[in-house]
C-alpha cells in the first residue's frame, strides 16, 4: 500500500511540475464553460417560450445538468488519451522502468500507483466541472442528486478509459502511440451502442454492452445502477490486470 | 555473495548470454569486461532481476533471483547504462521518492539522503532540478541512488561511459571508497579501469565466458609469447643493427620502436618457448654496440583483452 502511495504521488506531482496539467485543465475550463454556457443559453430561450404558454414544465436538471454532464464525457474521451500516454511510454523510453522493475516493489504496485495518480489528475480536471454548475445552484435551486451520481458515473468512466489508457501506453515506447490507440478505443467503446440501431442480434448485444453510453447514461439521470457499477468496475480490474501482465511480459521479452 | 550458474539468455535467432558461469566473494570489486554487445548489460540485468535467465540459476547474497527475486532487489543497488533520473524532480525529492521505493521511511530516509548526497558529492545540487546537472552530476546522483538503502551488492553498468577526464577519475575514486563495505560488479570496455579499480575480472565475449581470475594471475596467464624491450648504443645506422637482431636465433620479429640521439629502442618478438635474452645481448656486445638497456615487456591489460577475445573469435 505504502509503494503505490509513494508511485501514485509522484505521479500526481510530475502532471504538475510539467505543464501537461495545467494546459489539460485550461483547454477543459475553455471547452466546458462553453458547452454550459450553450446549455443554459438554449435553457433560457427555451424558458421564454415556456412562460409565453409554449412547451411543457422546465426543468433545469433536464435541461442544462444532464447535457453538460454527457458532454463532459465527450470531452474527457480527448483528454483521457493525453493523461495516459505517457504513463509507461516515457518510463520506458528515459529508462527509469529499471529503475521502478528492479526495486523490491511489485508490478501490480506500479500499475495500481500509476492508475491512481492519473485518476486523481482526471478528478482535478473534473473539479473544474464544479465552478460551471455552482453557477446554477447559485441562481436556481437544482437537484444536487443527479449531480453527485453524475460526477461519481465521470469518475468510473474516467477509471476504465485510464486504464486502458495505462495498458496500451505499455505496449509502446511512443507516447503518440499510446495516445492515439487509447483515443481509438475510447472512441469505439463510446459509440459501440449504435450497432443495435439497426441490429439485434447477439454480437449487437455484446457490443451494445461494452458501450461506455449506456452504462453512463443512468448516472447523468440520477441513477446508480449496481450492474453498471459491477461494468465499470470490471472494466477497471481487466485493464489493470492487463498492465500488470504486460509489465511482467516486458521482462520476457526486453 | 553473488554466484552465477550456466546462465544463459536466448532470443529468438541469436543467443545474447551463452552458458556464463562466475562467482564473486563479498566485498570484492569485480570488473566486467568485454566489447560492446558482448552481454555484459543482459547479465547484469538477470542478477538485478529486470529479466529471467532462459535457463541456469543466479544467486545473490543467498537468494534465488527466480524464486525470491523482492529479497534480491532488497539487497540490490543498480545503476544502469543510463542513470534512470527523472529531469522534472529536484535532487534531494529524487532520492528520497527512490528511497521510499526501496523501502526507507522517516528519520531513516532523510539521513540516508544526507549520508549519500554527502558521500557522492551532490550534496551541493539537492535543490536543483536533475534535468539542469551536468553529466558527471548526472552520474553521481546514479550512483547516489544505488547505494540509498545500503545494499549488500552494487551493480554498475558502464559507470563512466561519456564523462569528462576529470569526471572519470572522480567517479572511479568513488567507487573505490564504496569497495569494502559493498560487493561491486562494475562493467566496462574502458581496460585500464578495470587495472585501477578491480580485483578480479570477468571477461566475456559474444556472450560467452572467455575468463574469469584475478588481475595478476591473468597477466601472467599470457606471457606465453614474450617480447623483449632492447635498447642499444651505437655509431652505425638502425639498418643493421635490426638485422643483426633478426639474425638471432629464435627470434620472430624486430620492430624499431623509438631513435633518440644515437641509440635505437627495439621490441624483439620470440617464438613461443625460446629465450633469446642471451643471445641477443652477446649479439650487441660481438658487434661491438653498447647494451643500455635488456628488459622483459610486460602485456598491457588491454593485449591480455584483445588476445582473449581475438583468440574466442578465430576458435
Amino acid at each position: 500500500m505504502r509503494n503505490i502511495l509513494t508511485i501514485c504521488q509522484k505521479e500526481i506531482k510530475s502532471y504538475f511540475v510539467s505543464p501537461i496539467a495545467y494546459a489539460l485543465m485550461a483547454i477543459y475550463a475553455i471547452v466546458s464553460g462553453f458547452f454550459t454556457y450553450v446549455a443554459v443559453g438554449y435553457f433560457l430561450d427555451r424558458s421564454i417560450g415556456a412562460t409565453a404558454g409554449r412547451g411543457g414544465p422546465m426543468d433545469v436538471n433536464e435541461w442544462v445538468i444532464r447535457p453538460v454532464i454527457m458532454n463532459v464525457g465527450v470531452i474527457s474521451l480527448f483528454l483521457i488519451p493525453m493523461i495516459t500516454m505517457r504513463l509507461f511510454a516515457e518510463e520506458k523510453r528515459s529508462g527509469t522502468i529499471e529503475l521502478l522493475i528492479t526495486s523490491p516493489i511489485r508490478d501490480y504496485e506500479i500499475v495500481v500507483g500509476k492508475w491512481l495518480g492519473a485518476l486523481a489528475m482526471y478528478a482535478c480536471i473534473l473539479a473544474l466541472t464544479v465552478v460551471n454548475l455552482g453557477v446554477l445552484f447559485l441562481f436556481g435551486s437544482p437537484d444536487w442528486r443527479p449531480v453527485a451520481t453524475g460526477f461519481l458515473g465521470m469518475l468510473l468512466q474516467g477509471g476504465c478509459l485510464l486504464s486502458i489508457g495505462a495498458f496500451l501506453s505499455n505496449t509502446t515506447k511512443n507516447q503518440i502511440m499510446a495516445g492515439a490507440m487509447t483515443f481509438g478505443v475510447s472512441l469505439l467503446m463510446w459509440t459501440f451502442d449504435w450497432f443495435t440501431g439497426f441490429k439485434s442480434d447477439a454480437w449487437a448485444k455484446v457490443l451494445a454492452y461494452l458501450s461506455l453510453t449506456a452504462h453512463f447514461e443512468p448516472f447523468s439521470k440520477g441513477v446508480i445502477d449496481s450492474k453498471d457499477v459491477i461494468f465499470y468496475v470490471s472494466v477497471i480490474v481487466l485493464g489493470l490486470f492487463l498492465t500488470t501482465r504486460s509489465l511482467e511480459s516486458l521482462r520476457w521479452r526486453a | 555473495m553473488i554466484k552465477v550458474e550456466g546462465i544463459s539468455k536466448r532470443y529468438p535467432g541469436h543467443t545474447a548470454v551463452d552458458n556464463i558461469s562466475f562467482e564473486v566473494e563479498k566485498g570484492q570489486i569485480v570488473g566486467f569486461l568485454g566489447p560492446n554487445g558482448a552481454g555484459k548489460t543482459t547479465t547484469m540485468r538477470i542478477l538485478t532481476c529486470f529479466m529471467p535467465p532462459s535457463s541456469g540459476t543466479a544467486n545473490v547474497a543467498g537468494f534465488d533471483v527466480l524464486e525470491k527475486p523482492l529479497e534480491v532487489k532488497r539487497r540490490i543497488g543498480y545503476l544502469p547504462e543510463t542513470p534512470p533520473l527523472y529531469p522534472e524532480m529536484e535532487v534531494a525529492e529524487y532520492l528520497t521518492f527512490v528511497g521510499k521505493l526501496k523501502g526507507l521511511s522517516g528519520d531513516q530516509l532523510k539521513k540516508r539522503v544526507a549520508e549519500v548526497s554527502e558521500k557522492c558529492n551532490v550534496a551541493d545540487v539537492s535543490h536543483k532540478l536533475v534535468s539542469k546537472l551536468s553529466k558527471g552530476y548526472k552520474q553521481r546522483v546514479g550512483l547516489a541512488q544505488a547505494i540509498i538503502h545500503n545494499p549488500d551488492v552494487l551493480i554498475l553498468d558502464e559507470p563512466t561511459s561519456g564523462l569528462d577526464p576529470k569526471q572519470i577519475h572522480e567517479t572511479r575514486d568513488l567507487i573505490k571508497g564504496l569497495a569494502g563495505e559493498h560487493t561491486i560488479i562494475l562493467s566496462t570496455h574502458i581496460l585500464p579501469e578495470v587495472e585501477q579499480i578491480c580485483e578480479r575480472v570477468v571477461i566475456i565475449s559474444r556472450g560467452k565466458l572467455v575468463a574469469t581470475d584475478t588481475m595478476e594471475s591473468l597477466k601472467n596467464r599470457m606471457h606465453g609469447s614474450h617480447v623483449i624491450g632492447l635498447t642499444v648504443e651505437t655509431q652505425s645506422e638502425s639498418g643493421p643493427v635490426q638485422e643483426k637482431l633478426e639474425r638471432v636465433a629464435g627470434v620472430s620479429r624486430v620492430i624499431l620502436k623509438e631513435i633518440h640521439d644515437g641509440s635505437f629502442s627495439f621490441e624483439v618478438e620470440s617464438l613461443q618457448g625460446r629465450r633469446v635474452q642471451a643471445d641477443l645481448a652477446r649479439a650487441v656486445v660481438e658487434a661491438g654496440w653498447n647494451l643500455t638497456e635488456l628488459r622483459p615487456v610486460s602485456l598491457s591489460l588491454e593485449e591480455v583483452f584483445l588476445q582473449l577475445t581475438a583468440t574466442e573469435a578465430s576458435a
